[in-house]
């Protein structure tokens, strides 16, 4: 087990800077300005992409934490980890930029929308996660009750958004504030629909490349546990 | 058959162990009841309950009052196995440990159903509103099992984290929003009297939230308490 970076991920890291670049590029060159909303809309697709990268990380420690219970390979514990910590800020970065999107195209900073509260509910739920682990010093303990609540938190997700939405379909003061891709408050014209796509690929290029980084991080600080503990044995 | 008794045999044990306990000692429960009447006088005073207002938050104050003295109880009903080293002795039983989380589970379910019976009608004769609906009954029933279910998954993780007593709501109210958000417009539909048509998808999340939280307490519980 070498402890340099591996060549693979140096490549890495340049292709996702390129491909962040590109992406950047392409939403303040490429993509049209929007007619109502002007340039504030090209926040648009840094957030979505920012939440896609987020919800691929707690989907992806769900899915690590189910094989862990089934394994008992600590590597997926550390994948589970690596997973919610780069999903947490990714979804507060889509919340900050949302908001500030917000308040010029719905003249407030937050409103009770479906979308919006979901999102804030997960945040907590997965800062739980965080103080969860961070009560509890066996190792192995930890792993154990973290992919446990890693699947409870994601269940739970689904059911927020649908029992919130049904609570604003009774007051329809919130309905049309939805998502504008999604309730098409403007068309997307195919170039936006390019820059969004490339967008996303970015941030999934993002996402892996953290992942990797943030895995390799997490197998070290475990190797230097194991060796804290041979020494005071 | 026989595969099922013994499991069922553990599970009563644990029941009972959890009712005679509590009925010697009254601790719980009796706690459990004089915070939920707290509850409500706090609400009553730092809402200003008039006639008006109250008649569309009942359900809202209900289930606050309820999941709080909930976690109380929830809490305290993992603490007392853990402090004196009595759950080793339950893992240590040759059953199912299943059994020991549907015992644990269902006493808990018990004990928050008590506190129900006796805060609604408290409720009712404060506010001299009527409360006795069987749809609200039901409501509680299904309401309780999800939020007990779930509650006491997350409250075997808590007890055995540094943090414990502190850390079962931080853990247990995020996940618990969809339930708590479906069972009030389930109580609220009911109490309004409209028709079942109008709330019936929030019946139908309470439902889905108890058999899928049933479900992975089932299958995880296993994992919580193996050492």
């Amino acid at each position: 087990m070498s402890e340099s970076k591996p060549r693979w991920l140096t490549i890495l890291d340049i292709a996702t800077i390129a491909i962040f670049a590109v992406a950047a590029g392409m939403v303040f060159l490429y993509a049209p300005l929007e007619v109502s909303m002007g340039q504030v809309q090209k926040i648009f697709y840094f957030h979505t992409a920012a939440f896609w990268t987020g919800m691929l990380g707690f989907g992806c420690s769900m899915v690590a934490g189910i094989i862990y219970l089934r394994t008992h390979n600590h590597i997926w514990d550390v994948v589970e980890l690596a997973g919610i910590e780069i999903a947490l800020v990714f979804c507060l970065v889509g919340i900050i930029a949302g908001s500030i999107w917000a308040y010029p195209a719905w003249n407030t900073w937050w409103t009770w929308d479906p979308r919006l509260t979901t999102v804030t509910i997960m945040e907590l739920a997965y800062f739980a996660y965080l103080m969860l682990r961070a009560g509890i010093d066996d190792p192995d303990r930890r792993a154990r009750f973290g992919a446990v609540y890693s699947i409870v938190a994601f269940l739970s997700v689904p059911l927020t958004f649908f029992s919130i939405r049904l609570f604003n379909t009774i007051h329809p003061v919130v309905i049309g504030s939805s998502d504008p891709g999604a309730a098409g408050t403007f068309d997307m014209t195919s170039k936006m629909v390019t820059t969004f796509m490339i967008a996303l690929l970015a941030f999934t290029f993002v996402f892996i490349d953290l992942l990797w980084h943030r895995i390799r991080l997490g197998k070290l600080a475990d190797k230097i546990e194991q060796k804290k503990l041979s020494l005071s044995e | 058959m026989n595969v099922v008794t013994p499991f069922v045999r553990a599970m009563n044990a644990v029941i009972w162990k959890d009712l005679a306990s509590e009925w010697r000692s009254r601790e719980m429960v009796s706690a459990m009841l004089v915070f939920a009447l707290l509850v409500i006088f706090i609400f009553n005073f730092a809402l200003e309950l008039n006639p008006q207002v109250r008649a569309s938050l009942t359900s809202g104050i209900l289930w606050v009052t309820l999941t709080f003295a909930g976690t109380l109880g929830l809490n305290r009903s993992m603490a007392v196995e853990k402090d004196r080293g009595c759950l080793d002795g339950l893992l240590l039983a040759p059953v199912d440990r299943t059994a020991i989380f549907f015992g644990k589970a269902i006493g808990n379910f018990f004990f928050m159903l008590v506190v129900a019976a006796i805060i609604v009608p408290i409720y009712s004769i404060l506010y001299n509103v009527n409360l006795f609906n069987p749809g609200l009954i039901a409501t509680i029933i299904l309401g309780a099992w999800g939020y007990v279910a779930v509650g006491t998954l997350l409250a075997s993780m808590a007890v055995q984290a540094r943090t414990r007593d502190v850390l079962l709501p931080i853990l247990l109210f995020p996940v618990a929003i969809p339930l708590l958000v479906a069972a009030v417009k389930t109580s609220s539909g009911f109490l309004d009297g409209s028709p079942i048509t109008d709330f019936v998808s929030y019946l139908n999340i309470l439902i889905v939230y108890d058999v899928v939280f049933t479900a992975v307490a089932f299958m995880v519980f296993d994992s919580v308490v193996e050492e």
